[in-house]
């Protein structure tokens, strides 16, 4: 634990030097933050709420998973559309620690610190540990603040309780406080395997970003009614990153061997 | 103590991994406790690879070592624990301060009291008035002893330096040489790869030469003799050209030489060999003015083997 410890805080004082790492914490969110925010200040008043969910013209798995007990037509689409916004605050904690890994991980390689660091002896586990906790950490903190910014958004803009109320139920808590930091390390482990094939840390992270193409896809696919995200939805893609978070964890170890770290990363 | 026994490292390349490229062809030495040796060898002989197999950062493709008392491939952490390393490249963390940097090491080799390692260390190799500073802000000279520091928090028993005063301005060089020196009288085993070979011959008991495998091995002065001999030159005010045949005639006596208008005189041992050379010149009417030892560089040596060597992989 010492060990991993010390990684920690010897990538925090070091990655946190970097300017661009210190603007992809502060930028990103504030964007994803503020979108969401501007959208239902724009959208609270549809002049649908008169109207029953049934009319909202909205995909029908969603009014039946969403929309039930009497909610009306306008709370329904500020629902919908805060559920595109859940996808933004999930793609908060995989972006976010990209950066840092990318500059933690592929930066060793070119400042050539891996080797006086290998020569410790840290085990690859307590290496790898360390340096995935000091990019997961900060971005689960990062996206948890966003969230309580944007809950308090919410509140200044006077947004239906409903809307409030699913926003603060379960589809949205299983993906900000489960799914979320299970993206953020497959992300990092990604960010990891990236960088055992290129050099540059610009290049890792542009690379590594590809991992957001899926969370993008199912974006898109919600917005064209192709898929509905509910709790039952939301349980399945925890089972499904879990198992692909450790698959990535072992594979991050396989490509942390460290002879191959040293005589092929150049 | 270092012991190796047949150690050997091959890397593959190549699409399939099907080029074998042998950096260390069966290395066998043992480097004595107390005892600073230098491994020399040209650019991409496998000094490197040497080291890195012996602080268990790559694994031999064969052969045995023993480092500090453990076994390589079974006690790598624990040799990771006993040594200290100065890699080719110090490798320091530029943003952090230099405290900072010899901090983060003390606690990965979890020295007992992290605190007061990097104090001394910083005190001893006069870096404590710059120990707040980033290290991205320090000379060269100034990172390879803070490099130095960190490969001595620990206080290892055996302590490897891969070109430790490489690309060092005289001065810098100079006082990592002088800091080696102070090591050197403190029991601490010390195995150095150097392309400096006047610093090899100033500071290391035994040296080894190595082009992929080991070609010599002994002290430098044992060295030069098995190559070159000892040597004794004559400067003479007049020299007769019958002389150095009848030089040659006397016991001890392995070669005579008329270099630059100086007898040079290869005897088996100058201390029991030259009196008589003298008595015999001066009878001969010789005005001799003075004597020394023709004295061979490592240099001298190291090119002589290493040329061979190529030669002979070339045949």
């Amino acid at each position: 634990m010492n060990h991993i410890r010390t990684i920690i805080d010897k990538e925090w004082a070091e990655v946190f030097k970097n300017r661009m790492v210190i603007l992809s914490l502060v930028l990103l969110p504030l964007l994803f933050t503020t979108l969401p925010l501007v959208m239902l200040g724009v959208t609270r008043t549809s002049g649908m709420e008169g109207l029953d969910a049934q009319s909202s013209g909205l995909p029908q798995g969603f009014i039946d998973s969403a929309c039930q007990g009497g909610v009306n037509a306008g709370d329904c689409m500020q629902m919908y559309v805060v559920n595109e916004f859940l996808i933004l605050f999930m793609l908060m904690p995989v972006m976010i620690p990209i950066t840092i890994a990318a500059y933690s991980i592929v930066g060793e390689k070119t400042t050539h610190s891996l080797e006086p660091l290998l020569a410790t002896p840290i085990t690859t586990v307590e290496l790898l540990a360390g340096k995935c906790l000091a990019a997961v950490i900060p971005a689960i903190l990062v996206t948890d603040l966003a969230f309580g910014i944007f809950n308090l958004g919410l509140v200044l803009l006077k947004v239906s309780p409903v809307v409030r109320a699913y926003i603060g139920g379960p589809i949205w808590v299983l993906g900000i406080v489960i799914l979320g930091p299970i993206l953020s390390v497959i992300a990092v482990n990604f960010a990891i395997y990236v960088s055992a094939r290129v050099n540059d840390p610009r290049a890792a992270e542009q690379f590594a970003s590809v991992i957001i193409m899926p969370l993008l896809l199912v974006m898109f696919a919600q917005m064209a009614g192709v898929i509905v995200i509910n709790v039952l939805s939301m349980l399945a893609a925890i089972a499904l990153c879990l198992l692909v978070a450790f698959g990535m964890l072992h594979l991050g170890t396989l490509v942390f061997d460290r002879e191959n770290i040293l005589t092929r990363w150049k | 103590m270092i012991k190796t026994q047949g150690l050997t490292k091959v890397f593959r390349t190549g699409k399939k991994q099907k080029i074998e490229i042998k950096a260390v062809d069966a290395l066998t030495l043992t480097v004595m406790e107390g005892e600073v040796f230098g491994f020399l060898g040209p650019n991409g002989a496998g000094k490197t690879t040497t080291v890195r197999m012996l602080t268990s950062l790559i694994q031999p493709s064969a052969g045995q070592a023993q480092v500090a008392g453990f076994q390589l491939g079974k006690d790598d952490q624990r040799i990771r624990q006993s040594v200290g390393v100065l890699t080719e490249s110090p490798g320091m963390y530029e943003r952090l301060s230099a405290e900072k940097n010899l901090a983060i090491y003390a606690h990965l080799y979890d020295v007992p009291d992290p605190e007061a390692a990097v104090t001394k260390y910083l005190g001893m190799l006069n870096l404590w008035d710059r120990r707040a500073d980033p290290v991205g802000s320090f000379s060269k000279g100034m990172r390879q002893k803070l490099a130095v520091a960190r490969a001595l928090l620990h206080e290892p028993q055996v302590l490897f330096l891969d070109e430790p005063t490489s690309g060092l301005d005289p001065e810098a060089a100079r006082t990592v040489r002088d800091f080696i020196e102070d090591l050197k009288g403190k029991g601490r085993t010390i195995f150095m790869t150097t392309h400096n070979l006047d610093e090899a011959d100033r500071l290391c008991d035994r040296v080894g030469i190595f082009q992929q495998k080991l070609l010599a091995l002994d002290t430098p002065e044992n060295l030069r003799q098995q190559l070159y001999g000892r040597k004794s030159v004559f400067h003479l005010r007049l020299l007769a050209p019958e002389w150095p045949a009848e030089l040659q005639k006397l016991p001890g006596v392995k070669a005579v030489e008329v270099v630059n208008g100086k007898l040079v005189v290869t005897v088996e041992d100058p201390e029991r060999d030259n009196p008589d050379l003298v008595r015999d010149l001066v009878a001969r009417g010789a005005d001799i003015q003075f004597i020394g030892e023709l004295r061979h560089s490592l240099e001298d040596v190291y090119l002589e083997m290493v040329h061979s060597s190529e030669a002979e992989q070339r045949k």
